[in-house]
């Protein structure tokens, strides 16, 4: 009954009225990027971090989760109703999603999204709790070479499940290492690539790279494609379904849920994964697949459940092993880091107000997302009304106070404005840059972890190979890369990523 | 010579052979050290020489493999957006928050080609409300609303 008393805990902090008003706030705020376009919640997070300085860390982190799952719910919305994905993560939402809502079906749309999400959201949270014990006590075990081959099974996995040039990706993490590691050397006291320059010698921000990479390059890509948006007025009758619909919808629900989970946990999962390989899935094994991209319900029902399960669950890796899985969770390293929490499995014994509160408070958010935001959907698809020539300079706005404000100087600024030259670089060369965010967040610990372990082997490099849990990580690592590399494999993941 | 049929690749190659090779090039002033005791120096070594495999690898494989070229960069957008930023963080702490929200906004809206100045300008003084309601009222955030000057 462990799990009950933590839960117990997580709500107790979860309840308490500041609390709930900045999981209020979070999901408020996820909604509306989600609901933008042009903004995801890697920027949203980068913009808001200098802002919870001055709050309780376990709010801040409440908060800044909100942000991440509202957005799916948020980018689902406009992916019915306007056929506009807010997020990466509704694309496949849009496919069938709007055509119900051209057959009038849209109430019914937004309805089965919101309670499959919904339902997918209480799973998760369940699993979440009941996973992290177990593997927080084993992860305790590590030692600096299991660790050290824990990251780079995370950082490979990373990029073998996103999309694009494997080579590519991994060159990116290794400059996001790199970069990670400018500034003072805590073991020698030298400051490293600072090029002199004193505020270098505190390393670089989080928050510079992320609005950089994410926030700044955006916009401007954004601005460089003159496509006009198009708005098509739905007009939304009642937001309930019929018996059918329910029957047809839950067992996608339920798939949707239970593959969300599980890829949610793995390295490189996540929201955007999960939604893809549920439509993929609900495509594959209904009775007459012709109905796909014309209004299936199960086409919604599946992915959207699958996107919130995934949004959830990949928190379990980060919050009990402390490794990020994708640039979203980079950001909350970024989050537990400046309010001084090391991530990694003593979180939970050294902190259990604020691990159980943070897990109770995503159940919690999920409640105040499909109460608030089923009323407020007239609302929401009016801002979309707001044309992007208005829209980004006030984006711009904030995040340039928000990168000021981290430490008052407009250093900040300038270094910010050079990631984003290199993220539209980068994206001009098809280069993503989750992974180089990935790589920056797990510099520091890669190189302290490497140091500990041919320290303690007297410098033998087979320490990897000998301690068995290393091996097989790294082993595992190597599996993948060969497996992705095998042609067959390749036109496969080629594939998937088209569809 | 051979033909470059994959410039994506092959500017990227290049792009990382050059960050590897400065790395290791700004690198050398710091100690090695051995494996068992790693100096300053070691870890950077390690990902500049990963770095310059991993590009040579993909400018050499964008000589075989066929690719699209690299689209044009339209310099507007990327020249303003980056720039009014950055002016916005040099005059901040010396006009405040109000004036500097009205000119980043109405600069950074001349990066659309939608561009209409007296809109903008508009916009930028609400903006300028809000921020100094949310982020200086609201947050408390340590920035001056008014030039030091005004006496705010």
């Amino acid at each position: 009954m462990d799990l009950l008393s933590h839960l117990a805990l997580g709500f107790g902090v979860a309840l308490t009225p500041v609390n709930l008003l900045y999981a209020f706030i979070g999901v408020l705020l996820g909604t509306l990027i989600g609901v933008l376009p042009g903004i995801g919640p890697v920027a949203t997070i980068a913009m808001l971090l200098p802002t919870t300085y001055a709050l309780q860390p376990v709010s801040a982190l409440i908060m800044l989760a909100g942000i991440y799952y509202g957005a799916q719910y948020g980018g689902s919305t406009t992916a019915i109703l306007v056929n506009m994905p807010g997020e990466s993560s509704s694309v496949v939402t849009c496919l069938d999603g709007y055509q119900m809502a051209r057959k009038g079906q849209a109430g019914a749309a937004l309805a089965i999204a919101a309670l499959g999400s919904f339902f997918a959201g209480t799973v998760a949270t369940v699993l979440v709790a009941a996973v992290s014990t177990p593997l927080s006590a084993l992860a305790l075990k590590f030692g600096p070479a299991e660790y050290f081959s824990l990251m780079v099974l995370g950082l490979i996995g990373a990029v073998v499940l996103a999309h694009g040039s494997l080579v590519k990706a991994i060159a990116m993490i290794v400059t996001g290492l790199l970069l990670g590691i400018v500034g003072t050397d805590v073991n020698s006291g030298v400051a490293r690539f600072d090029f002199g320059i004193p505020e270098l010698s505190d390393g670089i921000g989080v928050v510079v790279v992320a609005m950089g990479l994410f926030g700044f390059a955006e916009i401007i890509l954004n601005l460089e494609s003159t496509e006009k948006r198009e708005l098509i007025k739905t007009s939304i009758k009642g937001l309930w379904l019929t018996k059918e619909q329910f029957k047809a919808a839950f067992p996608a629900v339920l798939r949707g849920t239970g593959l969300g989970s599980i890829l949610g946990v793995l390295p490189g999962g996540g929201a955007m994964l999960s939604s893809f390989a549920s439509y993929s899935i609900e495509k594959k094994i209904a009775k007459d697949p012709s109905q796909f991209g014309k209004g299936a319900i199960q086409g919604v029902a599946g992915p959207e459940s699958a996107n919130n399960a995934g949004a959830q669950t990949s928190f379990i890796p980060l919050l009990t092993l402390g490794i990020p899985e994708n640039a979203v969770m980079a950001m909350m390293v970024g989050a537990m880091t400046i309010h001084n929490i090391q991530p990694g499995p003593q979180v939970m014994t050294s902190n259990p107000g604020l691990f159980w509160g943070l897990i109770a408070s995503m159940w919690i958010g999920n409640l105040m997302l499909v109460v608030l935001n089923l009323p407020l959907i007239g609302m929401w698809v009016k801002l979309l009304t707001v044309p992007y020539r208005m829209l980004y300079p006030a984006i711009l706005l904030f995040c340039a106070i928000g990168v000021y404000t981290v430490n008052n100087t407009s250093f900040d600024v300038m270094q910010t404005a050079f990631f984003g030259f290199l993220g539209v670089l980068f994206a001009k060369l098809e280069c993503e840059p989750a992974p180089l965010l990935l790589g920056f967040v797990l510099g520091p610990m890669m190189e302290e972890n490497l140091r500990r372990a041919l320290l303690l082997s007297r410098g033998d490099p087979f320490v990897f190979m000998q301690r068995p849990i290393s091996a097989g990580l790294l082993i595992a690592a190597v599996l993948l890369i060969v497996v992705i590399g095998l042609p067959n494999v390749k036109r496969k993941r080629e594939e998937a990523f088209q569809e | 010579m051979a033909a470059i049929r994959h410039p994506k690749d092959f500017w990227s190659g290049v792009l990382f052979i050059a960050i590897g090779v400065s790395t290791i090039v700004a690198g050398s002033k710091y100690t090695l050290g051995t494996a068992a005791r790693m100096g300053p120096g070691y870890f950077p070594r390690i990902l500049g020489i990963l770095l310059i495999a991993l590009g040579a690898i993909l400018a050499l494989r964008a000589l075989r493999l066929q690719g699209a070229g690299i689209p044009a960069w339209k310099w507007r957008p990327t020249l303003v957006v980056l720039g009014s930023v950055v002016l916005f963080g040099a005059i901040v702490q010396l006009v405040g928050v109000a004036i500097s929200t009205v000119v980043l906004i109405v600069a950074a809206s001349a990066a659309s080609h939608e561009f209409r100045p007296l809109e903008s300008l508009i916009a930028g003084v609400l903006l300028a409300a809000l921020a100094v309601g949310v982020f200086v009222v609201g947050l408390k955030l340590q920035l001056p609303i008014w030039p030091t000057f005004f006496g705010g």
